[in-house]
């Protein structure tokens, strides 16, 4: 049995990060972006939090991920508030038609 | 001013005068035209006599040679030349004062001759403002003291003569024989003012004394051109200046203007051959005589003998009777260019003066032939004969008696015959020949023997030619009946100019010449400039007795010494030329009645009329190459007009081959060249900028396309972007040393 240290956290926060960004620039509904921002932060969160279980930094990685969260949860609110708007404009939240950003 | 000078120019101005009032006035004036030329000629003339009373009667001691001058253009000073001022100055000496006598006389006879000749002519008043010119250019020549001022008289001369001989130019033969004389005369020129240069080059004036003097003084060892000596210079000098007199007095090579020159009015062959152009040539061999050397002197004398003798075959064989007397004076002028070349400028400058009478009187006799003959076939509507033909002529003794016993006594004249001017200036030419054959020697004296033969051939064809006008059966009776005599106006002229040529104007005793004052007087010989080395060298030691006063030409002061007797040659050559005198009179009477007595057998007595070809196959050979002038004209027509031409048609292959071929070559290179630089401005100079363009939108358009407004995109660019930034930290900046 093989000892879960370090890398294997990083490993996984490696995988979160390109899953998320997959997720962020394929999907095309707009809250389904969203939740692949989430997925990225999620994966700098666990690596914030495994570099400060196995490194000598005494809970600032804990810190980081804390403010990150509030951060996320802030964004989202301002987020979904935009796709809301988006909608409310242009009865869609598919990111491909809501190009507005090119005029 | 003095008085003798402004009525010289007076003289000369009244001429030129004429010509400006007619000229401008033609169709105003029109057939009145000669009110005007007439008087201003004639008081030319009454001026003229005045001057030569004045100059030969208080004689040359009194008044001396007349000279004046002023500069007429300052050209400055020229480098390697220095100053070259050229003046207008009139020098009135005895020969310049007979001679305008003899050119205002004539003119004035022509002047009036043609009021009947003319009449109804339609450029009646341009022919009468010509007349005017041409007197006045005359004037100038025999007037002017330097050689510029000369030849530009020269020109003028032949300029006006151009211009009366084209009179009738809608017809096609005037105006080539006026071009011809023209351009045979500009030969001439050209050969007269190169001598005028070279002398100009070498003595720096242009003045005729001044240059004697120096002359005179010995020639300056500078004297030389490329590199010949002096006297060989002077050779070429002298025989240039006679280039001009051969052109302006038809002497050998250039003669075949003259005869072509008939195609004018009459009255206007009758000023040529008298006293006007031809003359010219002949005044200025006598004007230069003094600096003619031995060498130039033996050329003039063998180029006039040989004329004489050429032109006198031809005119035995021409039946045009115009074309008789012009052959006839081609052949006297030959002896005036003889004698002059033998050194007897005074007989040349006599026979000069007499001829001008004579020959007027036949030029002017045979227009009122030609009038007669024309008006004849006027009436008669017969216009199939040649009025000139003197085949179709005879008899008109009966019919024009006052024509017919003018133009018999100016015969007698030409012909040397006693108690007539010509036989005593003819007598002079042979003996002065004589003489100079025999103190030369050798070729010289082939000289005289031609003067007798041409004596004898002159005679012939004259008497020939008044024989078969006005002797004999008329050959046209129908013509024959209708002639009628020439009015007064003509036949006055005819009068007056037979009446000149009679002896006594010159000389009491028809013999002797040295009892009047012409020749003794007034025109003694020239004295001669020349430096012994290159006098002719006569083996003679006659003895020498200084001569008082030569005629003729004052010597400048600085050669004073040199020129104040003759020099010893010119003594023994008029010693022996005096004593020659009764043998070459005898001899020429002899040739004269030889000439006439052939002539009366032959076209009086032996047949009714055989003018035209001889029977024999022979003679009519030889006879068709007389005819014809020795085919001098088809010979120049083939050697000269046909180089000419050849050479033309080479330089203008020459022109279309190689010059347009350069040209063209040239331009087409150009075009190529235009070609290949429009080709690098548009594809590599434009190309650059349009590339760059073309890069620009290329750049832009890729831009604009990550600005897709999706936000996916933008993300995608973050992510690649950041990997980028990652791959360049990590392989760029970390590796480098």
């Amino acid at each position: 049995m093989i000892p879960v240290g370090l890398p294997h956290f990083l490993v996984l926060s490696a995988i979160l990060l390109v899953l998320g960004i997959f997720t962020m620039l394929t999907r095309k509904n707009a809250i389904a972006v969203l939740m692949g921002i989430e997925l990225i932060l999620n994966a700098a969160n666990i690596n914030f939090v495994a570099f400060t279980r196995y490194g000598a930094i005494n809970f600032g990685g804990q810190m980081a991920a804390m403010f990150v969260i509030v951060i996320a949860a802030c964004e989202a609110a301002v987020a979904l508030a935009i796709v809301l708007n988006l909608y409310r404009r242009s009865q869609t939240i598919n990111v491909n038609e809501a190009n507005k950003l090119h005029d | 001013m003095d008085q003798l000078l402004l009525l010289a120019l007076v003289a000369l101005g009244l001429p030129l005068l004429s010509f400006v009032l007619v000229i401008f006035n033609q169709r105003a004036l029109d057939q009145r035209a000669h009110l005007i030329s007439i008087p201003a000629v004639a008081f030319s003339f009454g001026l003229s006599l005045y001057i030569a009373w004045l100059k030969l009667q208080t004689g040359a001691a009194a008044l001396g040679p007349y000279e004046w001058s002023i500069d007429w253009i300052r050209f400055g000073i020229i480098p390697g030349f220095g100053p070259l001022t050229i003046p207008a100055s009139v020098l009135i000496d005895n020969i310049t004062a007979i001679m305008m006598v003899v050119v205002t006389g004539i003119s004035v006879l022509v002047h009036v001759f043609s009021i009947g000749y003319m009449r109804s002519d339609e450029r009646y008043a341009r022919y009468y403002a010509f007349l005017g010119i041409f007197t006045f250019a005359m004037l100038g020549l025999v007037l002017s003291s330097n050689l510029f001022m000369l030849y530009g008289a020269w020109e003028l001369v032949g300029f006006s003569s151009w211009a009366l001989i084209a009179h009738w130019y809608e017809r096609p033969a005037p105006q080539y024989a006026a071009n011809k004389a023209f351009i045979t005369n500009r030969i001439g020129d050209a050969v007269l003012f190169t001598g005028i240069l070279l002398l100009d080059g070498e003595f720096h004036t242009f003045n005729l004394r001044e240059i004697f003097g120096l002359v005179g003084q010995g020639l300056p060892i500078t004297f030389s051109l490329l590199g010949f000596s002096p006297e060989t210079t002077l050779t070429i000098a002298g025989l240039l200046l006679f280039g001009g007199a051969i052109a302006k007095s038809a002497q050998f090579p250039l003669h075949v203007w003259l005869p072509d020159a008939m195609e004018g009015p009459t009255p206007i062959s009758a000023l040529i051959h008298a006293a006007t152009m031809v003359a010219a040539g002949v005044y200025l061999m006598a004007r230069i005589f003094p600096i003619l050397t031995a060498d130039a002197m033996l050329v003039v004398a063998c180029t006039g003998a040989f004329t004489s003798v050429l032109a006198a075959t031809i005119a035995l064989t021409q039946t045009d009777i115009k074309r008789v007397l012009a052959y006839s004076t081609v052949s006297q002028l030959g002896l005036m260019m003889m004698a002059i070349g033998a050194g007897a400028v005074s007989a040349g400058i006599f026979h000069l003066v007499t001829h001008a009478a004579f020959k007027a009187c036949l030029f002017l006799g045979a227009g009122s032939v030609i009038h007669a003959v024309h008006r004849a076939q006027h009436e008669t509507n017969d216009h199939e004969w040649d009025a000139q033909d003197i085949r179709t002529l005879g008899g008109l003794r009966k019919k024009m008696p006052l024509t017919a016993y003018s133009f018999v006594v100016a015969t007698l004249a030409v012909t040397g015959l006693p108690f007539l001017a010509g036989m005593m200036s003819k007598d002079e030419i042979l003996s002065g020949t004589l003489a100079y054959g025999e103190l030369q020697g050798g070729i010289a004296m082939a000289l005289p023997v031609i003067g007798f033969i041409v004596t004898i051939l002159t005679a012939a064809y004259m008497w020939r030619l008044t024989f078969l006008t006005f002797f004999g059966p008329p050959a046209r009776r129908t013509l024959y009946d209708r002639i009628r005599e020439s009015p007064l106006v003509m036949t006055a002229p005819l009068l007056l100019l037979a009446a000149a040529s009679l002896w006594i104007w010159y000389s009491i005793n028809p013999f002797n010449p040295e009892t009047g004052r012409f020749l003794t007087k007034w025109v003694k010989t020239t004295v001669q400039v020349i430096p012994p080395q290159t006098a002719p060298p006569f083996r003679t030691g006659l003895n020498v007795t200084p001569h008082s006063e030569p005629f003729g030409f004052a010597i400048a002061p600085s050669a004073t010494s040199v020129l104040e007797s003759p020099m010893p040659h010119q003594l023994a050559l008029s010693e022996k030329s005096r004593s020659l005198t009764p043998l070459s009179m005898w001899l020429a009477l002899g040739s004269a009645v030889t000439g006439l007595l052939l002539a009366l057998w032959l076209y009086l007595l032996r047949s009714k009329r055989t003018p035209s070809k001889p029977r024999s196959r022979t003679l009519g050979i030889l006879h068709e190459i007389v005819f014809r002038g020795y085919y001098i004209d088809s010979v120049y027509n083939f050697a000269v007009v046909g180089t000419v031409l050849l050479s033309s048609r080479i330089v203008a292959w020459a022109d279309e081959a190689v010059i347009d071929g350069v040209v063209n070559a040239t331009a087409r290179m150009t075009v190529i060249l235009s070609r290949i630089l429009g080709y690098f401005d548009r594809f590599v100079v434009d190309g650059i900028v349009t590339f760059a363009g073309a890069a620009m939108q290329f750049l832009g358009l890729m831009i604009r396309s990550l600005q897709s407004g999706r936000i996916q995109t933008y993300l995608a660019w973050v992510v690649a972007s950041v990997i980028a930034i990652f791959i360049v930290i990590r392989y760029v900046v970390l590796a480098l040393p």
